[in-house]
């Protein structure tokens, strides 16, 4: 214990007169808490549709007027020339292809009903999803307009419908901040955790002078200690400035307790701390450690539910996602944010991070060597 | 001034990486106050066998004890009773000399207060009471190697070893250098050091130089100038370094 009081002042001593780490604690979270909650919106508006009109009725304008008015799309092109609505696409202007064919309005009195073809640009499936389902609601709602005016009096005679009247619960108005603030603090304080500790011993071994401390009688678990307590306390204060963060800049303030935020970052901090120091028992440059900590950052934000749905994935990627600690963490940290669950709630989560923990700090421990074979 | 204390062993000591022997059976002893040289070409095996008795590295055969320890299961004992200084230097650059002296004195356990005491000391005998409080990154490398080997020596260790200390520097340091060597002998610490200068060979007690990781030869270094039959220690070595077959 009394060496560890030496090894933590000469940590923090050098801790402090690094700019970089100072930097990468203060400014990483405001700049990414800041631009990424507001770039990263799942709403799409302003798609660019082209509609070529072969009818050149009025149904067909007052069916363009009801798509355009919207803030869904913005008409591009409106005119005959598919040729030309396809080099739109392909230039990108253009997301969407509605065609109205000939005679639409006439089949529609006449027939009772009517064909449309809709287009969408797949290559970027999100769009294209999203941009034909909003499309085809509104059609679906210009039809029901349009029927509702042929239909005569008495109106109750109308074919039976069930009407269902949705509520969201907890974000009522599906605020995208409150969703992505709490999962980008997970990250950051995964990143702070992972990143800084390996890079930090990993620079030791390229100066030497972790060699110099390996002759010494300092310990194992010492030197273990002496590098995990300072990375801890960073990555603690990382939250509280996230946290800061999101109150002034966001006004989101957390439902659940404070109490059980910190409980969980406490023991998860130490699980990715555990990442950190494996990864610098593999690598022998910053070069290396850098490489590696890029790789498992990419796996930890896309398979952490950030961005994209746990449910959305397919069954095999979802059985590797349970054994990505960050998702654990984004689930936790937005829980207790928006829907203010409690420690008891989250048990089950708990003991999964301090599993980690054990397993992640146990690996490095065991691999980290004073002596080399 | 020697004693027939014998404060380091080696009997048909090895260190083989894969199919190469970086140290091939390798038997001597150090005694208790001597200034002990060990001399080879690069590539010849010394750091390996420095880094063997410091207890960085794991012999693969034969037997050495170093300051009364077993090299292969009491290597973190060895450690509480040696210093090292390695061909790197190896202070932290971002810390200050007295930071420096406080963290290396403290892990080797000595107290707050002695620290303070042996630390002003040791920077007034260096003359560096203006630099006390400097980065150790920014000061010259002859005055690092010198903070370097201070240190090493701090918490009074049985043997010290220095991996080329005087590497890159210039004569009148390694004239002072040396100077701190004697008095760390004077003060009862073994030394074991590496070199390439063989004005250096000259003040040690007794030198062994290694070929291809074997010794070829251990005496004073009036006595191997005998039996080569030349009047300096670099025409022994010569003869010797010549036969390595090893390239570097």
């Amino acid at each position: 214990m009394r060496n560890l009081s030496f090894i933590l002042q000469k940590e923090f001593r050098q801790i402090f007169r690094n700019t970089t780490i100072l930097r990468m604690m203060f400014i990483m979270p405001i700049i990414q808490l800041i631009v990424i909650p507001l770039a990263a919106d799942y709403e799409i508006k302003h798609l660019s549709i082209s509609v070529i009109d072969q009818d050149h009725s009025s149904y067909s304008r007052r069916l363009i007027s009801k798509l355009t008015s919207s803030d869904y799309f913005r008409l591009v092109q409106y005119d005959n020339d598919y040729s030309k609505a396809l080099d739109n696409v392909g230039k990108g202007k253009s997301d969407l292809i509605l065609t109205i064919p000939a005679h639409f309005e006439r089949d529609l009195i006449k027939e009772n009903s009517a064909k449309l073809a809709l287009a969408a640009d797949a290559s970027n499936n999100v769009k294209a999803g999203l941009g034909s389902s909003y499309a085809v609601q509104m059609i679906a709602d210009y039809n029901n307009d349009i029927r509702e005016e042929w239909i005569q009096l008495p109106k109750f005679v109308d074919m039976p419908q069930i009407q269902i009247t949705t509520s969201n619960w907890y974000n009522p108005h599906i605020d995208y901040h409150l969703f992505m603030v709490p999962g980008i603090l997970a990250i950051l304080v995964t990143m702070v955790g992972s990143f800084l500790a390996s890079l930090n011993i990993v620079s030791e071994k390229e100066k030497g002078t972790i060699e110099q401390i390996n002759v010494t009688p300092i310990k194992k678990y010492e030197f273990i200690l002496g590098k995990l307590i300072p990375f801890w306390i960073l990555g603690m204060i990382t939250i509280t400035i996230g946290m800061i963060v999101a109150f002034v800049i966001f006004k989101i303030i957390p439902i659940g307790s404070y109490l059980t935020i910190y409980g969980f970052s406490a023991i998860y901090l130490l699980a990715v701390l555990g990442i950190g120091l494996l990864i610098s028992t593999f690598s022998d440059s910053q070069q290396q450690a850098t490489l590696f900590a890029f790789f498992f950052m990419m796996i930890f934000v896309l398979m952490s539910g950030l961005y994209t749905p746990i449910e959305s994935m397919p069954d095999w990627a979802r059985y590797i996602a349970n054994f990505n600690p960050p998702m654990y963490f984004v689930k936790v940290i937005r829980a207790v944010f928006i829907k203010g669950s409690s420690f008891s709630d989250l048990l089950p989560d708990f003991l999964k991070i301090i599993g980690f923990a054990i397993f992640f700090n146990g690996l490095a421990i065991f691999n980290y060597r004073k002596r080399s074979a | 001034m020697l004693s027939q204390e014998t404060v380091i062993t080696t009997h048909n000591l090895t260190k083989s990486f894969g199919d190469f022997t970086a140290v091939n059976a390798i038997t001597f002893e150090v005694k208790a106050g001597e200034i002990f040289g060990f001399l080879g070409a690069n590539g010849a095996g010394k750091t390996t066998a420095m880094r063997i008795l410091c207890g960085l590295l794991s012999p693969t055969s034969g037997e050495a004890t170093v300051a009364g320890f077993d090299v292969y299961k009491e290597n973190e004992s060895i450690k509480k009773h040696i210093g090292y200084m390695s061909q790197k230097f190896s202070l932290f650059e971002d810390l200050t000399v007295r930071e420096n002296i406080e963290f290396f004195g403290g892990i080797y356990g000595l107290s707050r207060k002695e620290l303070k005491e042996k630390g002003n000391d040791l920077i007034q005998r260096l003359g560096m009471g203006k630099e006390a409080e400097k980065l150790v990154g920014s000061l010259p490398l002859g005055w690092k190697q010198k903070i370097s080997f201070s240190t090493a020596i701090l918490h009074q260790p049985k043997i010290v070893f220095l991996d080329e200390p005087t590497g890159g520097v210039d004569p009148i340091t390694r004239r002072q250098f040396w100077d701190m060597i004697y008095e760390a002998t004077d003060s009862g610490i073994t030394v074991f050091v590496t070199t390439h200068y063989m004005d250096e060979a000259e003040y040690c007690n007794r030198v062994s130089i290694m070929v291809d990781g074997s010794i070829s030869a251990l005496d004073t270094p009036n006595n191997l100038k005998h039996q080569f039959d030349t009047d300096s220690m670099e025409g022994v070595f010569l003869k010797l370094a010549r036969q390595a077959k090893r390239g570097e």
